[in-house]
C-alpha cells in the first residue's frame, strides 16, 4: 500500500542557484498527485528530492524535512533504501536495451541480491500485469529485449520494473510526453489503477493529463509552490492569479 | 505563449453574443412598442429579429463547441465558454418571448380596444431593464451588477401575479373583454419569462467572473457565505 509524503520546508541548490524554495505541502496516501509549471520551475527538482536522487549530482544539496510514511529520508535513511520503498519512470522509457523483458523486470531485484527462482517468476509476472504489460509479452519474455518493444510499451516495461521492487510511491516525471495518444492512454489508465495500491506523484507539462488522472494537483513557478489544491479547484476555479494565467496559456 | 489565436477567439465570441443580445433586446422593445401602438408592421420586424436571432444562435454555439474541442480551455476562459453557451440560450428564449409578444398583439389587433388593468409597458421597461444591466454586466464583467439583476426577479414576478389576479378577475365580471384580457395575461407571462432569462444571465456572469453557482440560492443573492461556490 502507499503512504502519505510529508514536505516540511524543502529548499534545494544547484551550485549557488536556489531551485526549490521553501516547499511544504502534504501529499496523500494512494492519490495521484499532479505536479505542473512551466519549465526549470523546480518540479521535476522536487521529486528528485523525494528519492534523494537530486544529491547524486555534485554541485547539489538539498535541506528540509522529507516523511514518506514515517520514515524521515534525509535522517532516518540512505538512498539506495530510499529508492527501493520509491520508484521512477522517466520521460524517456530506458529499459536495459541488451536485457531480456525478463531480465528488465528482475533487475532491481536480483541487483539486491533476490536469487529465488521461482518467486523471481511470480513476481515479474505481477509486475508485467500490473504495468498491463503481460498480455503483450508473455510469449515473449526471455526471447525479445526490452529495447524491441514500442515506445509505449518501453515505458510500461519501466513502469513493471520500477513496480518489482515493491514500493510505497511511485514518481514519474513526464511519462507520457514521448509516447503517442494511445499509449499515453494506456500510461493514463494504469495510473488510475495504480493508484489504490501506491502513492503516485506524476510531473506533467500536459494540463489535460493532470485533470484527468490527479486528484491533487500543485502549481510550481520559480522554485516555488505556489498553490497546492484538488484538482477539479485548480483547473476550473485557481485561487492564485498566477495560477489561472498559467493554466490558461497565459504566460509559460 | 500567449494564445493570441485563442484570445482572439474568445473576443469574438464575446462580440457575436454581445449582437445577439441586442438584438434580443431589441426585439422585446419592437415587441412591446407594437403592443402599444397596435402596428403589424412592427410585428414583422419582431419575426424577421428572430430569424436572425436563431441564425445567431447556431453559430456562437458552433464557435463555442469549435473551442472547447480545439483549445481544450481551462479556468476562468472554461467557465466563460461555458456561460456563453447558457447566456446564448436564454438570448434566444428571449428572442421566442418578443416573438411571443407580437403573435398576441396580432390577434389583439382583431379586437376593439380595451382598457385592461395592466401596465405592460411598465412590466416590459422592468424587464428590459434586467436584460440591459445583465448585458452590461456582461461587457464589464461585473459579478456586482449581475448580483443586483437578480434582486429585480421579484418585483416582475409580483407584477405577473397581479396582472393574473386583475385579468381573471376581467375574464370572470366582464366576459365580452375576455379575449383581449387572455392576451394580455400571456404577454404579461411571456415578460415575467424574459426577467427569468434574464435572471439566468445574471447567474451565468456570476459564475464565469466569480466561479460562484448561485442558481437557486436566495442567500447568496443578498450577500451571505455560498456554501456552493466552487472548491
Amino acid at each position: 500500500m502507499g503512504v502519505g509524503i510529508e514536505v516540511i520546508n524543502l529548499n534545494a541548490w544547484y551550485g549557488t542557484n536556489h531551485t526549490l524554495q521553501d516547499i511544504n505541502l502534504n501529499i496523500p496516501a494512494n492519490h495521484a498527485t499532479a505536479l505542473i509549471g512551466p519549465s526549470g520551475c523546480g518540479k521535476s527538482t522536487f521529486v528528485r528530492c523525494i528519492n534523494r536522487m537530486h544529491e547524486t549530482n555534485p554541485i547539489a544539496r538539498a535541506t528540509g524535512i522529507v516523511r514518506i510514511g514515517d520514515l524521515d529520508i534525509y535522517k532516518d535513511a540512505k538512498p539506495v533504501q530510499i529508492r527501493r520503498r520509491v520508484g521512477m519512470v522517466f520521460q524517456r522509457p530506458n529499459p536495459f536495451p541488451t536485457m531480456s523483458i525478463y531480465d528488465n523486470v528482475a533487475a532491481g531485484l536480483k541487483l539486491n541480491g533476490y536469487s529465488n527462482r521461482r518467486s523471481l517468476d511470480e513476481i515479474v509476472e505481477r509486475s508485467l500485469k500490473n504495468s498491463a504489460l503481460w498480455d503483450e509479452v508473455k510469449d515473449d519474455l526471455k526471447k525479445k529485449s526490452g529495447a524491441s518493444l514500442s515506445g509505449g510499451q518501453q515505458q510500461r516495461l519501466c513502469i513493471a520494473r520500477a513496480l518489482a521492487v515493491d514500493p510505497e510511491v511511485l514518481l514519474m516525471d513526464e511519462p507520457a510526453s514521448a509516447l503517442d495518444p494511445v499509449s499515453t492512454s494506456k500510461i493514463e489508465d494504469l495510473i488510475f489503477q495504480l493508484k489504490s495500491q501506491y502513492t503516485i506523484v506524476i510531473v506533467t507539462h500536459n494540463m489535460q493529463q493532470a485533470a484527468r488522472v490527479a486528484e491533487k494537483t500543485g502549481f510550481f513557478l520559480n522554485g516555488r509552490m505556489v498553490e497546492f489544491d484538488s484538482t477539479h479547484k485548480i483547473f476550473t476555479n485557481p485561487s492564485d492569479k498566477r495560477t489561472e494565467d498559467y493554466i490558461t496559456g497565459r504566460f509559460g | 505563449m500567449t494564445r493570441i489565436r485563442f484570445q482572439q477567439s474568445l473576443d469574438d465570441l464575446k462580440e457575436n453574443l454581445l449582437v445577439m443580445a441586442g438584438l434580443a433586446e431589441q426585439a422585446i422593445q419592437r415587441a412591446i412598442e407594437a403592443y402599444r401602438v397596435r402596428d403589424l408592421s412592427i410585428c414583422d420586424l419582431v419575426s424577421r429579429s428572430e430569424l436572425a436571432i436563431n441564425r445567431l444562435e447556431r453559430e456562437i454555439d458552433q464557435a463555442a463547441l469549435d473551442l472547447l474541442a480545439m483549445e481544450q480551455p481551462m479556468a476562468i476562459d472554461l467557465r466563460f465558454i461555458l456561460s456563453v453557451i447558457k447566456i446564448n440560450a436564454d438570448l434566444e428564449r428571449v428572442g421566442d418571448a418578443a416573438k411571443s409578444i407580437s403573435e398576441r398583439v396580432r390577434h389583439m389587433e382583431k379586437m376593439a380596444a380595451a382598457d385592461l388593468p395592466v401596465d405592460i409597458p411598465r412590466m416590459a421597461a422592468l424587464a428590459s431593464e434586467m436584460v440591459r444591466k445583465s448585458l452590461q454586466a456582461f461587457i464589464e464583467a461585473d459579478a456586482e451588477l449581475a448580483r443586483s439583476v437578480l434582486t429585480m426577479d421579484d418585483a416582475v414576478d409580483a407584477m405577473n401575479r397581479a396582472a393574473y389576479k386583475a385579468l381573471t378577475k376581467v375574464m370572470e365580471e366582464e366576459s365580452h373583454l375576455a379575449p383581449q384580457a387572455l392576451n394580455a395575461l400571456m404577454i404579461s407571462r411571456s415578460l415575467e419569462r424574459v426577467a427569468d432569462h434574464a435572471t439566468n444571465i445574471a447567474e451565468d456572469i456570476i459564475f464565469w467572473v466569480q466561479g460562484s453557482d448561485v442558481r437557486h440560492h436566495k442567500s447568496v443573492i443578498l450577500g451571505a457565505n455560498d456554501p456552493h461556490a466552487m472548491g
